[in-house]
């Protein structure tokens, strides 16, 4: 396990740096702020920097993890202004720390959504609706493997808690926890059930926002 | 962001190429510029970005006062897809602007295939395609860039073009742009004005020939130090070193070789300089060199300790491309695979020694093997070689000679390779061989697709190691490339057909068709073999004479004679052949 961790920010034009592309991004930033961190050994050297759970193309996150190691002495105080000063628009670090727990303890996410329904006026009656869609016990929905097959997943004991509320015209917003990882439950596969089950609950477009990352008892994961 | 936009992203494939945003981006405040321009790239974000010359401009512009410059490239086919079903204008990658709004959109020519590509931009920001149709000063719409030295097959479509090194040039037409803009002028009036500017070519405007402009000293010249790393993965992905400009060679098919005369180079200690403040900036593991002829530069040793000791210690590799077999050094690749080992390229471009000569690629098969021999001793396995095949005066012997080089490759390894158990990979890749206009070969007709297919079956016959692997250029777009680039003004209509029938992103295969384009010149009522495979008369005018590169007639023509004498021609440092350049570059050393 790295010794250091980096939480940091993923905002605005950030959000369609892909996961490998953001791994890149974080090696070379080090460099530039002058910050000397662990390599791999061997013929081709790279940083040895993971970000923890891979955020999906599009999501925003206020709570992204990534551990690496400092090994040049820059104390952990700094990096979070060094760092951020070297970072494409959209990547803010806000703290450095010693990693104390492992990241498979991370088991929930706190997501918030929000779902657009350009010809819906009134909203009130949809987020009972997507209330009650949610709360069942369980919930189909089909999704590819990666060999490109068919499979079915009931996503409701992913879904540790959810809840909708009208936010004026055509827009709902939502708030949830779901698991994080083994399996995590990506978003995308919740408009995935909707236009499977319930079609006339899919939202035209929704975005979906990672808040915060939980243990298995609900603290917060740092 | 455009909410438009917000809905497209998240469908597309690798949407970070449409965001901006990138570290070292510069973004300014609209509101205190008077100047703003769009660097228009007529290629994917890959590729745009990957160029050297795009970053130069875009830190020349940004560094004036008032000027506030952006990126503008062309969209993959389901991002275009989209932007046009959304009603979205193509826009500038820093501020999100419609391109059309902008006041200058300068488009990067470096290659034919590009030609689709830059109307297709054109039409994507909601503008009319053809210069007289476009009636007000703002948008101008400008070119710049290697393909401009025949501009003839564009010059319907762009206000001006920018003849030879962008930096200074492209400073004093953006000056003469502001005065312009404020002052009222009418687009009539400030075309007359910078007609005046040496190196600015406006079609049926500028008088007599122009010529090209150069940067006479490269250690003065502007570096992007702080350039624009992209946030996702590119082509070139690394720091890139400009050694020198030109070429000491004179290869006689090149084009890059004449037109780019005479060779000046940037000192080693200032090259030192800005790999090292490039390193730091961008935080990139990879430096590469770049020039013509790498292993031409005088001081490459210095040059590569002084970067490998900055590199070494920071894990950052050096890598040296195209070097040329005659003086290739282990000892500068032993140091340089030090970091990281890459396979070795070699490009003789031709199979026989009398064809090498006759094209003046001064390499001898001596050379090459003895290169190769201390290569495959040091523990080198893969190797490329690139071949022309149509070059002028080739014959089937020309052809066959190329698999007998390569065997006799093959047989070096054998003799000499210390880790036989390997094995060996030798890539073999020919091409069609295109001539252009303003080199020694921009009389002669290029063979024709059906031949190239013959010599390439006739080469394929001839290698039969399973150790070799052949890849062959298809000719169909060498045969439009060969149109296009010794074209005249009548071309512009078929681009445009081209174009209409859903040309664009032409250097791309999947998105290339010859249908289209025999289509486009049967319906314009134009026969391309004119162009591209018929030998001109030694003294027709051509269309791109309105360009002077320095390089005259006369030495061209000189040098064709000599090609077909077989006759070699000195390097530049061993004795001057009068090419003529010294006309436009006074007080150059052109010995580099």
């Amino acid at each position: 396990m790295a010794r250091h961790r980096l939480r940091f920010s993923k905002t605005g034009r950030a959000v369609y740096i892909s996961h490998l592309d953001l791994m890149r991004t974080m090696q070379r930033a080090f460099p530039r702020a002058g910050v000397a961190i662990r390599h791999t050994e061997g013929f081709n050297p790279h940083a040895y920097i993971s970000v923890a759970l891979p955020l999906s193309l599009g999501m925003e996150s206020g709570c992204e993890l990534l551990d690496f190691e400092v090994i040049d002495g820059t104390p952990l105080a700094d990096l979070p202004a060094l760092l951020t000063a070297k970072m494409p628009e959209g990547i803010a670090v806000s703290e450095a720390y010693e990693a104390e727990r492992k990241v498979k303890d991370i088991a929930w996410l706190r997501l918030a959504g929000v779902l657009e329904y350009d010809t819906l006026a009134d909203t009130s009656d949809m987020a009972e609706r997507l209330a009650a869609f949610f709360g069942q016990g369980s919930i189909l929905a089909t999704k590819l493997t990666k060999k490109k097959e068919e499979t079915q997943v009931d996503i409701a004991p992913l879904i540790r808690e959810i809840s909708f509320a009208s936010d004026g015209v055509h827009r709902i917003r939502m708030d949830a926890v779901v698991a994080a990882q083994n399996p995590s439950l990506n978003p995308s596969l919740m408009l995935d059930a909707l236009r499977q089950n319930a079609p006339d609950l899919e939202p035209d477009f929704a975005v979906f926002e990672r808040v915060e990352v939980y243990d298995g008892g609900m603290g917060v994961f740092r | 962001m455009n909410p438009k936009l917000q809905r497209i992203l998240p469908r597309v494939q690798k949407p970070a190429r449409y965001v901006g945003g990138e570290y070292g981006q510069v973004v300014k405040k609209a509101e205190d510029v008077r100047v703003r321009m769009g660097l228009c790239f007529p290629d994917t974000y890959e590729i745009a970005m990957s160029n050297l010359g795009l970053h130069i401009l875009y830190g020349v512009f940004n560094e004036m006062d008032g000027v506030w410059c952006e990126r503008v490239f062309q969209p993959w086919g389901d991002m275009e897809a989209a932007l046009r079903d959304a009603g979205v204008p193509l826009y500038g990658l820093e501020s999100g602007t419609s391109a059309g709004d902008f006041d200058i959109l300068g488009f990067s020519l470096g290659y034919e295939m590009a030609y689709t590509t830059v109307l297709n931009m054109l039409d994507l920001m909601g503008l009319p395609l053809r210069a007289s149709e476009r009636k007000g000063l703002a948008p101008l719409v400008i070119a710049g860039g290697s393909s401009c030295y025949n501009p003839a097959p564009m010059a319907d479509f762009f206000d001006l073009f920018i003849i030879g090194e962008g930096e200074e040039v492209g400073r004093e037409l953006v000056r003469l742009y502001d005065a312009a803009k404020s002052a009222g002028l009418s687009k009539a009036a400030f075309l007359l004005q910078a007609a005046e500017i040496p190196g600015i070519y406006v079609p049926d405007v500028s008088v007599g020939r122009v010529t090209k402009r150069v940067v006479a000293d490269l250690d003065k010249s502007y570096f992007p130090a702080e350039g624009i790393v992209p946030s996702t993965e590119i082509v070139h992905d690394r720091v890139a070193l400009e050694l020198f400009r030109g070429c000491i060679r004179g290869c006689r098919f090149c084009q890059a070789g004449y037109v780019y005369r005479p060779v000046r180079e940037r000192s080693a200690d200032v090259l030192i300089e800005q790999g090292k403040s490039a390193l730091n900036h961008a935080g990139y593991q990879e430096v590469t060199l770049l020039s013509l002829s790498t292993s031409d530069y005088r001081d490459l040793d210095g040059l590569c300790d002084g970067l490998l000791d900055f590199c070494e210690p920071r894990k950052i590799s050096l890598s040296l491309p195209s070097l040329r077999a005659d003086n290739f050094s282990m000892d500068l690749m032993q140091k340089v695979q030090k970091v990281r080992k890459s396979s070795l390229t070699f490009a003789p471009e031709a199979g026989s020694q009398r064809l090498r000569d006759a094209i003046n690629k001064n390499v001898t098969e001596e050379a090459l093997l003895e290169s190769l021999r201390v290569a495959f001793a040091g523990g080198w396995s893969a190797v490329k070689l690139y071949f022309m095949l149509g070059l002028p005066t080739e014959t089937d012997e020309d052809v066959v000679a190329i698999a007998e080089l390569v065997n006799k490759v093959l047989w070096t390894w054998k003799q000499h390779a210390t880790n036989k158990n390997r094995g060996v990979r030798l890539t073999v890749s020919t091409s069609c061989f295109v001539p252009k206009a303003h080199t020694a070969f921009q009389w002669e007709a290029q063979v024709s697709m059906e031949e190239y297919s013959r010599r390439v079956a006739l080469l394929r016959e001839s290698m039969k190691s399973r150790a070799i692997t052949y890849n062959w250029h298809e000719a169909d777009g060498s045969f439009i490339e060969a149109v296009l680039s010794r074209g005249d003004r009548r071309l512009g209509a078929v681009i445009e057909e081209v174009w209409r029938k859903g040309g664009r992103l032409e250097a791309w295969s999947e998105y290339f068709s010859l249908e289209r384009w025999l289509a486009a010149f049967d319906a314009c009522g134009i026969d391309p073999h004119a162009y591209a495979n018929r030998e001109r008369a030694a003294d027709e005018v051509f269309p791109w004479e309105v360009i002077d590169t320095g390089v005259t007639r006369d030495f061209l023509a000189r040098e064709r004679a000599a090609a077909y004498a077989d006759k070699l021609s000195p390097d530049c440092r061993k004795a001057c052949t009068v090419c003529g350049v010294t006309r436009v570059c006074k007080g150059v050393d052109c010995r580099g």
